[in-house]
């Protein structure tokens, strides 16, 4: 089925005269890592369920440049930045969303200085929105209904731009059992990979942050534990792993639930 | 009149010497560069309102805010007994707002509980911070002097209130033994629990009441004096702290202008080259971070909240929030001692990187922002530890082999890994 989706890019959308209402960011992680693939996917279901008039924008996509900025590197995120800010300009892009908060954090609050003005909304906000409008609903006995599921805050989406509800209201729709983390919201604990975390060896310590975090999945005895954040999913999938709970909790995105919510 | 005397050289002293440490403090944070935050006046009111005088963000630990909100209130309107202090040591008059009538009963009933809170409060910081093993209260950089520096401050406040009620009693004690020089004033809801620890002779009393005004008063002006050199700075700093907070949302970074013309040169080749010298990306030194990181690390108290929140600290790491902080206000002070010394900066061979914060430390940072949201007074240690590693990836290229690799890939492949920037939208064809 997965196959039968056309993803349309946006030169080619141009090319037959027709514009998209809303650019979907896919980012790195989404476009390369097998397992945010999927997260892709399930956001790419939702948009064509619902029939909003979205592109992509394929081999044009370059990265906004976070790893780069976090890690001190201002001259390559600028580089990154303003190519990519002339193509979304070259375009008219008006309306981003984004699979990732980090993405989502550097497009919004980071390009309009350099002159990318754009609404950018990440894909928690704008599922949460569909739903508000009813063009969302989960399907009768949903496989989620009384499952026991817990929602970790990605920092760039929680505590960086301050978006905590749209994520919860997505899940509070399913008739599961919610449970918070003991460290949430504004104290939610880091799956460890930001700051360029992601892309090297931890410093030596006593243990890696996403085992600690993982401790917090498991004492509070969820069997779901609801990502919004592709990087986050790499490092709670390891911690579960390293574990040894991959049997107990499963780790899936807030929008791979809401496809398989919605039978997508 | 001796006494008059004796108090007006030790005030005059005290508000002199105060006046000269808080301006080689203003001259210090004001080595820092440029930025602007006096916009919004209004918004910065209120979260100052919020934040410093509301203290909302001590409540995320309930206990611990009731307890500093006692030390908080009792030392904020404390100060309007230690107003008539003042007035009677200058004027060599006895509680002179005592003409106040019942009013002035009223304010010593609520200073009494209040000195109460203040002390029971103390009593029980210094039990925590001693004996109960809390996180926030270990920690490398909270040995030796700071942590000495904490307990000090706790009894000083201790002893400065116990001074008060050991006052208020042998006054209240005088005042039943009809003393002339002691006029029926105040009311006395917990000194009065003091009274049979005291002795029945006038002659004594005054000399325990005279002593205790004494060292209430030299007490104050000792600790005002106290505050430069202490973590205890917050007191007076936490207003204009949170009053300059960063006011845009935490994940949003400055973009660097210097860079922003560069880059735009590089681009559109048309463009004239950036004029404007730029003497250092990134910050090596003190002298390169803005003056509201500056203000920032006097302002820091070392309460660990930062810490306690740091995923790379609570996991083992190296890197502790707060010791960035306390790292800065030392480097800080030394080039402010260097300058005044040889008038500008000689080099010393020390850097605020490496001398004092290691690269192992400011390379263990997710940039979570927790440390930023933890701390009561808005404190963002989190800047200073990006412009340090501004300053070494930009200036020395000495980043982790493996960031170098992913810097290589973004400016190669247009993504972090290592994949063909032809392949980016595979995915959708599968």
């Amino acid at each position: 089925m997965e196959n039968q989706l056309h993803i349309p890019t946006v030169a080619e959308m141009i090319a037959k005269g027709e514009r998209p209402d809303i650019l979907f960011w896919v980012g790195c992680a989404g476009s390369f890592d097998e397992r945010a693939q999927r997260i892709t996917k399930s956001i790419c279901k939702i948009l064509h369920h619902v029939g909003i008039k979205y592109a992509i924008l394929g081999t044009e996509e370059n990265c906004t440049g976070d790893p780069a900025k976090r890690a001190g590197n201002e001259f390559l995120f600028q580089m990154q930045a303003m190519m990519n800010i002339e193509v979304l300009n070259g375009y008219e892009i008006t309306k981003i969303v984004t699979a990732c908060p980090h993405c989502f954090n550097t497009l919004k609050n980071e390009y309009p200085n350099l002159g990318g003005n754009f609404e950018v909304i990440h894909h928690t906000q704008l599922i949460q929105s569909l739903i508000a409008e009813g063009k969302l609903k989960p399907a009768d006995g949903n496989e989620f209904k009384g499952k026991r599921i817990t929602y970790h805050d990605p920092c760039y989406l929680g505590r960086a731009n301050e978006v905590y509800e749209a994520p919860r209201q997505v899940l509070e729709v399913l008739d599961a059992d919610l449970v918070e983390l003991k460290r949430c919201r504004s104290n939610g604990l880091c799956c460890g990979a930001g700051g360029a975390q992601m892309f090297k060896e931890p410093e030596p310590g006593r243990k890696d942050i996403n085992v600690e975090r993982v401790e917090d999945v498991i004492e509070s005895r969820a069997t779901i534990v609801a990502a919004a954040c592709p990087f986050c999913m790499t490092m709670l999938r390891d911690g579960v792993k390293a574990k040894e709970k991959e049997q107990e909790i499963q780790v899936l995105d807030v929008a791979e639930i809401t496809a398989k919510a919605n039978k997508l | 009149m001796m006494g008059q005397i004796i108090f007006f050289c030790l005030f005059a002293l005290a508000v002199v010497i105060f006046a000269r440490n808080a301006r080689r403090i203003y001259k210090n944070i004001k080595l820092g560069k440029a930025i602007n935050r006096s916009d919004r006046p209004v918004e910065r009111l209120k979260l100052m309102f919020l934040v410093a005088f509301g203290q909302k963000k001590m409540f995320k630990k309930p206990l611990p805010a009731l307890l500093h909100l006692g030390v908080y209130v009792g030392f904020c309107i404390i100060n309007i007994e230690m107003l008539e202090i003042v007035i009677d040591g200058l004027f060599g008059t006895h509680r002179i707002f005592s003409s106040l009538g019942s009013f002035y009963d009223g304010l010593i009933y609520a200073f009494e509980w209040l000195a109460f809170a203040v002390l029971f409060s103390c009593v029980i910081f210094l039990i925590r911070r001693n004996f109960l093993h809390i996180y926030r209260f270990s920690g490398r950089e909270l040995k030796n002097w700071p942590k000495t520096d904490a307990n000090l401050i706790l009894i000083a406040e201790i002893l400065l209130m116990t001074a008060f009620l050991f006052m208020n009693a042998a006054d209240f004690k005088l005042q039943q033994l009809n003393h002339p020089a002691y006029h029926h004033a105040g009311a006395f809801p917990v000194s009065q629990f003091l009274l049979p620890l005291l002795p029945e002779s006038t002659s004594i009393l005054i000399g325990i009441e005279r002593f205790a005004w004494w060292f209430h008063i030299i007490g104050v002006l000792a600790f005002l004096n106290y505050l430069p050199i202490s973590k205890h700075l917050h007191i007076i700093l936490a207003f204009p702290n949170t009053y300059f907070s960063k006011l845009e949302p935490k994940g949003k970074f400055n973009n660097m202008p210097a860079v922003t013309e560069e880059v735009k040169a590089m681009l559109d080749p048309s463009l004239p080259p950036p004029t404007g010298e730029v003497s250092r990306f990134g910050v090596k030194d003190v002298q390169d971070l803005t003056w509201k990181n500056l203000l920032d690390a006097y302002t820091c108290t070392e309460c660990g909240r930062c810490t306690a929140a740091c995923p790379a600290n609570i996991t083992g790491k190296l890197l502790s929030p707060r010791k960035i902080m306390m790292d800065t206000r030392d480097r800080l002070a030394e080039v402010g001692q260097n300058i005044a010394k040889n008038s500008a900066f000689q080099d010393d061979n020390k850097s605020l990187i490496d001398t004092y914060i290691t690269r192992e430390e400011i390379w263990a940072c997710t940039t979570c922002n927790a440390c930023v949201e933890a701390c009561p007074v808005n404190i963002d240690p989190l800047e200073i530890i990006i412009g340090l590693r501004q300053y070494a990836v930009m200036e020395e290229s000495q980043a982790p082999a493996s960031i170098n690799a992913m810097f290589g890939n973004l400016e190669n492949n247009g993504a972090p890994w290592k994949y063909a920037q032809a392949d980016r939208a595979n995915w959708s064809k599968e």
